[in-house]
Parts: structure tokens; sequence; C-alpha cells
């Protein structure tokens, strides 16, 4: 009932001859058979077309040895030790911090501090207050602890000196807000000798560091903000402290300050900037949030660019992880015999299977041919290890069925360590805002089904849903390149020039402004979108400007939310973009494809009935060998119909284009499919398919200027139904023929207006 | 707070017919108290082949903790366990127990 191999690679996609690291973690060590696959069809439905794979010649089939590769999540800043920090024998540490789980064990604040020969420094919490953390070289360790328990969620100037000459060791905890009472002093003779700074151990601040086969471990992990962090080489008093929890540098310190981090600069970066003239920079691990709000922050002020000085702060947690930063077991360069598709590193042990997709593009700089399946990987990244379902009280009665779990989902929920999806939080309730593909992603394979999706979780998500269109397009004999998202991101339209028409997947929910701008232009230039999907072009990401592999979302003011960004940290780190949807971003994506999100629910699928639309000249092509009186998509494997999980529908006032044919919209929706947050108003009782007639999936067709043209279906489970009766059904008939006419070179006319 | 009439055995009849899909309004009403018991009561599945075996498993609550898997409690469909829950929730809310031969 768990997972015994796990693996991930590199990259998401590689051109032929491009180099890919795979990475496994083989837990009970022993051997491991690799095949390469092609992937067509990854779902186990038994009325479906079943699970359909095949084996491909490559370098890297065959057994390998396998051994064990731990995570270890958490994320802290690193100063690397130099010998101005090793030298120490006085000091002052001071800090802003709000503690979001104080009582979780001891959890390292700042300091110099090695947890495997307990020397050093740190200034800590420990069983709910701050607490001073000295070590000496005798193995003696003292601890000065406040006495006064901190509150989640509360700012605090904490601050710690050692005089070394009076052996006297101090430590202040001082709330902000005069609410939690004034500062508490502590002040005693150090029990043990002389403080260790020459230690071996870096500088760190949100946790204690330690190394496990040259890797480094957080240990000690502290959840929430620290801003301001300081240090001098002397035991100040509080007046010189004081002076140090300003914006700048104080003069009169300067001979003594040893770091002086403004964690307010190089916010879009993974590095501290120290402004003391010590300048000892630092690195972050694992990720920790930015963009942050301080102490200072007071609800003026919501752009971090406009105003860094409010957003000093920097939010760890015991659970962040970038980079899983495991040892490649194996290479592969991609034969030049893989045609471009969806591919799988097959890992074979025992009855264990595990299978890494590996997006393969065509030869670089060239299409293969004319249609291009966009892969959303950036909705795979945002989705990856959910396990959102476990500890939501709103779980099944907001699905409508018990949730149904698989090897993996018992596995990620009891390996915290590999890093959650943006539909889940952390450990201490705060939103997960980054989410990488540095790490396996055990529900982004084959096979898998989403334990909220349909009756028993027995409906595949996002990549195995995705895996219905691969089976259609081969067995329609459609030829077709893949890309990810990620490649869209990076190379724009340049990329999509090279083909006539792309097919997306049937949730391409994340987009980032340069892919959005890419597509958008690419349409308006003649390019034609086939949009086989829902809740799509939802909500606004951003790539990390140097890191690869990772994104992050910002849940802001409205949209269907796991968790909602605080106010005011509206604006993502990585590009300095106000986040959340692209709705409130100015771009609904009715103006893109002339449907947008409107209902969603997670029990059964309904049907469409054809409108007088249909009968439009202008969709001759779409309709043909369709007879408009028969109900369309009234069968299917997701859910028993081509329209549910979630919907899209037209609306003028967010942009669908004057001229956009609705061919037909979905009827007889369930109790559980119920309208999203951003299309209520004001409460009311008529929320789900049962009465409210908004409840429903558009069909919509229109032209672009240059002669391209976008079509939509306003349903996730459409791919569900293509491959019923033997791929021969109204759905199937009706996506070949907009996919042949969309590949044919002749440009669509636009009407007159 | 809407309360289960232990009397209504129209409801459960309409559930053991299609316990997913289209309901009654006041099926719906019954299905929603049910639904949201407290996470530490909250049953849920755990497949044990695709499309074919779950074994009945409970939350615990707890962050990180696996759920209580009951491997004696086996359904060969969804149905079944829909069904199987929708009882033992019965007897909860109600206090009385739910019997097939009982439905009209």
């Amino acid at each position: 009932m768990t997972r015994r191999l796990v693996a991930y690679s590199d990259r998401f996609s590689a051109h032929p001859g491009e180099r890919v690291e795979f990475k496994v973690n083989a837990m009970s060590g022993g051997e491991y058979r690799c095949d390469m696959v092609r992937l067509r069809c990854g779902d186990h439905h038994p009325q479906g077309p079943g699970f359909q794979e095949t084996v491909v010649a490559a370098p890297v089939n065959k057994t390998w040895p396998g051994r064990r590769q731990e995570i270890h999540a958490g994320s802290c800043a690193i100063v690397s030790d130099d010998l101005r920090l090793s030298s120490i024998e006085s000091f002052t540490l001071a800090a802003y911090v709000w503690p979001t789980t104080p009582t979780r064990g001891r959890q390292g604040l700042l300091g110099k501090w090695c947890e495997i020969k307990r020397h050093g420094f740190a200034l800590a919490i420990d069983e709910g207050e701050a607490v001073l953390i000295l070590g000496d070289r005798a193995d003696r360790v003292d601890i000065i602890r406040s006495g006064l328990k901190l509150h989640e969620r509360q700012w605090y100037l904490l601050a710690a000196t050692y005089d070394h000459e009076t052996a006297i060791a101090r430590l202040v905890q001082h709330p902000l807000d005069p609410m939690l009472g004034g500062p508490i002093e502590v002040a005693r003779l150090l029990a043990a000798g002389p403080i260790d700074g020459n230690n071996g151990a870096p500088l760190v601040m949100g946790a204690f560091l330690c190394e496990e086969n040259s890797r480094l471990k957080p240990v000690g992990r502290f959840n929430g903000k620290i801003e301001r962090p300081r240090l001098a080489s002397v035991a100040l008093d509080d007046g010189a402290i004081a002076t140090l929890t300003g914006s700048t540098p104080p003069l009169p310190l300067r001979d003594v300050l040893l770091g002086f981090w403004d964690f307010s600069r190089d916010i879009q970066t993974d590095r501290i900037r120290d402004l003391s003239d010590a300048r000892l920079d630092g690195r972050l691990l694992n990720l920790p949030a930015r963009a942050m709000k301080g102490h200072n922050w007071d609800g003026t002020k919501f752009d971090w660019k406009t105003a860094p000085e409010h957003y000093g702060a920097i939010h760890f947690h015991e659970d962040d992880l970038y980079d899983a930063g495991w040892d490649t077991d194996f290479t592969l360069e991609v034969p030049a015999s893989m045609p471009s598709g969806v591919y799988c590193a097959r890992l074979t042990q025992g009855d264990e299977v595990e299978r890494v997709p590996l997006i393969v593009r065509p030869p670089k700089g060239k299409a293969t041919a004319d249609l291009l399946f966009l892969v959303p990987t950036n909705s795979y990244m945002a989705y990856a290890n959910e396990v959102s379902t476990w500890p939501s009280g709103a779980a099944e009665h907001a699905f409508g069925h018990l949730c149904g779990y698989v090897p993996e989902d018992i596995f990620l929920w009891t390996h915290p360590e590999y890093g959650l999806s943006f539909y889940d939080t952390h450990y201490d309730g705060s939103g997960v805002c980054y989410s990488s593909r540095m790490r396996p992603i055990l529900n982004m394979r084959p096979g898998h089904t989403t334990s909220w999706i349909g009756a028993g979780g027995t409906i595949p998500w996002q990549f195995n849903a995705d895996t219905h269109i691969l089976d259609w397009l081969e067995a329609r004999g459609i030829e077709y390149d893949v890309a990810t998202d990620e490649d869209l991101h990076y190379e724009g339209i340049e990329l999509l020039s090279r083909y006539r028409a792309v097919v997306t997947g049937s949730h391409p929910e994340y987009w980032s402004t340069p892919m959005h701008d890419a597509l958008s232009s690419w349409i308006n230039d003649g390019g034609r979108l086939a949009y086989i999907g829902a809740n799509g072009f939802y909500w606004k990401v951003g790539f990390h400007p140097t890191l690869p592999g990772v994104i992050e979302l910002r849940r802001t003011e409205n949209g269907a939310r796991d968790w909602e960004a605080e106010p005011g940290e509206y604006f993502m780190s990585f590009t300095g973009e106000n986040g959340g949807l692209w709705r409130r971003n100015g771009r609904p994506p009715q103006s893109l494809t002339g449907v947008g999100f409107v209902a969603q629910g997670f029990d059964v699928s309904s049907y469409y009935l054809f409108e007088k639309d249909a009968q439009d000249p202008r969709v001759a092509f779409i309709m043909q060998g369709i007879d408009p009186k028969d109900r369309l998509g009234d069968f299917g494997t997701v859910g028993g119909g081509a329209a549910g999980l979630e919907l899209d529908w037209v609306d003028a006032h967010l942009g669908t284009p004057w001229h956009t044919l609705r061919l037909a919209s979905s009827v007889e929706h369930s109790n559980y499919i119920m309208l999203v947050p951003e299309e209520v108003g004001s409460n009311a009782p008529n929320m789900s398919g049962r009465e409210n007639p908004k409840v429903r999936a558009d069909i919509t067709f229109f032209e672009t200027p240059g002669g391209g043209a976008v079509f939509s279906t306003g349903s996730i489970s459409w791919a569900g139904s293509l491959a019923h009766n033997g791929y021969d059904n109204n759905v199937s008939r009706m996506t070949e023929n907009v996919l042949r006419r969309f590949i044919d070179p002749k440009k669509f006319d636009m009407p007159q207006g | 707070m809407f309360k289960i009439d232990p009397k209504r055995l129209d409801l459960a009849a309409e559930f053991r017919a299609k316990p997913i899909g289209i309901h009654s309004p006041e099926l719906q009403a019954v299905l929603t108290v049910m639904r949201s018991l407290p996470l530490e009561q909250r049953y849920v599945l755990i497949r044990r082949k695709p499309h074919g075996e779950w074994a009945l498993g409970q939350l615990t609550g707890v962050r990180n903790e696996p759920p209580r898997i009951y491997h004696d409690m086996v359904f060969h469909t969804v149905d079944e366990a829909e069904w199987h829950v929708f009882k033992l929730r019965w007897k909860h809310a109600t206090g009385e127990e739910l019997r097939e031969e009982m439905l009209p």
C-alpha cells in the first residue's frame, strides 16, 4: 500500500541528441530493470481503450543497480563559514521573527550551530519560547530561555548577546504588539565555558544544518518569517541593538557588524545580501517564500517592487523543497529513432513499477507534423504530489463520493519531504506558492487516478487524463509533435510558428505571461487553437529567472482556491508581476478562447445539446457527419459524459469575441457541479447544476484576423469520451473534423462585423 | 441544523439505487450532513486493484499519519462501498441500524 521505487529526471522534455539524467530511489536496494516505452494510454478503465505502451529501443534498456536516495526538505538561509565568523568570541544576534508553529519542537532562527557536535551559538525557539543556545568546546550546552510563550503569527524582536569577558549571556523577547505585553529580558552568567564558533558550521537562518552523505540536511526547521537578521562581534546594549533594527547599517557599529542582511534586496533570486562591510552574502536552500510582508507592512503598500522595505521578510517552511538533489543513476541520450511523442522510463523491480514521463520533441528547430500537442506541464507541476484531500474537511461533501486512495497517495501523505503542490498548505497552514519538477512527481504517472475525481477516485486527472488525447490521435492517425508549457515559455512564438494548429490538454490551467503572449499573438497571426479541455488559461504563474524547473503562484483575492494569499502578498517574487487569476489581470480566458471557467464538480458528467449556431455555414466543417438532433457526448469513461469535472462558458462581458458561434451547451449537471467563486457575487442558494442554468459547458468557434481560428469544448471530461465505441462517436467525429481542418493551410475568413 | 430522520427510508432507498449522481434535494441534504463529519472519522477507500477492489479506510485526522485500513472490509464495486458507508453513517447520525430489507 505504498511505494518502494520512485524516480525523476532533470528535465520534462528533450530533443533527439540531448541528454536526460534519471535519478532513482530504490528503497529496497537490489536491481531494477529500465525500459523506455512510448506511451499511448495510461487509463485502466475497463470501458476505455486500456493501458497501452510499447517498448522502444534505447541504450538505457537494461538492469541497473538500485540504491536508496533521500530527500531533505526544509528551507533555510546559509552563509558560508568564514574566518570572521569562526573566530567570534562575543556576539549580538538580532532579528524580527514571526513564528507560525512556535510549539513544534526546537527551531533554529539565526546562529552558527553544529547540531552534531552541539558546539556554537544560536538564537532559536524551543518549547514555545525564544532561547539562546550556547555550546562550548567541552561539549557543555547552556540554554537561556525567555520564559514566556511566543504567540503564533505575531511579530517579535528577538535579540541575544554574549560577552566572553564577563561570560554573561542575555536574551530579549520583545513583542511588537503591546497587547502581548512588554519586552522580556533574561541575563545570567554562562554555565558553559567560552563558546565554540570555530565549529565548522556555516551561519544558518531558519534551521540548523547537518550533512548526510555529503548532502545538506536542515534539522530544527523553523516555520515562520525572519526579517532583518543581524550579527555583531560584540555584546551590544539595548540602545545599540535598537539601531541595528533599522534598514541601514548604523555607522557607529560599522567596525563590529558582521552581518546586516536585507531580505528586501534580490527578492527574485535565491541569494541574500549582507549590507555590512563584512559582505557575508548567503544563499537560500529549498526556496523559502520571498516578497513576504515584514513587521512594518502597514496596508498602504501592495507591490514589493515599489516598496521593498515593506517586504523584508522570508517565510521559511519545514516542508519547502526545490531540488531533491539526487545523484544520477543513468543518462539517456535521446536517440534519433524516437519520433516526437510522450515516452516513459519504465523502471521495474518485482511488483513495483515506476514510470518517469519524458516528452520527446522533434529535432531542434524543426516540426515533424502540422499539429502540436502542447503538454500542459505547468498544470502538472501545479498539482505535483497533491495531498489536499487528506487534511481537508471539505473533500467528500464537495466532491459527492468517497475519496479513493492509491499507493502513491499514501506514500506522499506519509513522506512530506517529497514536497507539496499549489493545492496544499504547508505544515504551518500557509499556502504553497512554489512548485518544482526537480523531484519525483508521483501523481504525474500513467495509470494514476486522483482520489477526488469521479466515483471512488477512479478517474485520471491531468497527465494521465491527457493520455486519452494521445490515444485518440494515434487511433485516428493524426500526426502530432509534442512540446511542453516550459518549452513554450522559453521559446515563445518561434515554437508555435512551426505549426498550423495546437491542441491543448484537458486542463491547461497555469500560464506564464510569455506563454500567454506567444499563444495569443500566434492565434491572431493565423494559428489555430483546439482547446479540448476546460478551466484553462486561468491562473497566472511565473518561472524563476535563473533556477530551472520551478514556478510560482499566488492565490489572490478570487477564484477557486485551496488557500488564500495573505493580503499584501499578491505580487510574485520570481517575476514581480501581480499574481492570481488571468481574469483579474485583464485577460479573462473568454477573450483568448471564447469560453472561461464557470463551474466545477467531480462526481458525474453530462452531455451537450446543439444550439442554433450549429447550423451556421461557418461551422459546417465541424458538424460534418454529426446530427444536430443527437445528444453530444452522452457517453465516456470520465463520469459517463463529455461535459464534466470543470466547465467553461461564454461571457461577452469577459471578452468572448463578438462573432463567436456557440454550437452546443451542456445540460443536466448534478447537485455537486457548482458555480466557481468568481461567478458568485453574493451568496445564493442556486449554486448547482440542478438549479442554475449557468452551470454548463459551451462549445464555441471563432475565426481570427490572420486566417486562424479557435475551437473550444468547455469541458475537462471531453477527452474521456473520444474512444467510445471504437472511436466512432460524435465527440470523436467533431474533434477530428476540427483538427483536420485546422491543419489545412487554407485560411479562415473573419465574418464582417 | 438539519437532522437525518430515520423514518425517511425512501431517501436511503434512493441512495441505494444510485449512490453517485443526481439526487433529490432531500437526499442531497442528508448526504451533505453525512459527508461533513470530522476528519478523524472520515471514511475513505484504499484501492487494492484498479477498478476492481477496494478496502475501507479511515483517516486519523493527524497530518502525515497513514489511514487505518480495514483489510477485512473489501468491496468490488464503488457502489457497494458507498452503500456500506451510508449505512455506517446512518447509524452514527440516527442511532438506528439501516438494513437492506427495510428499504421500501
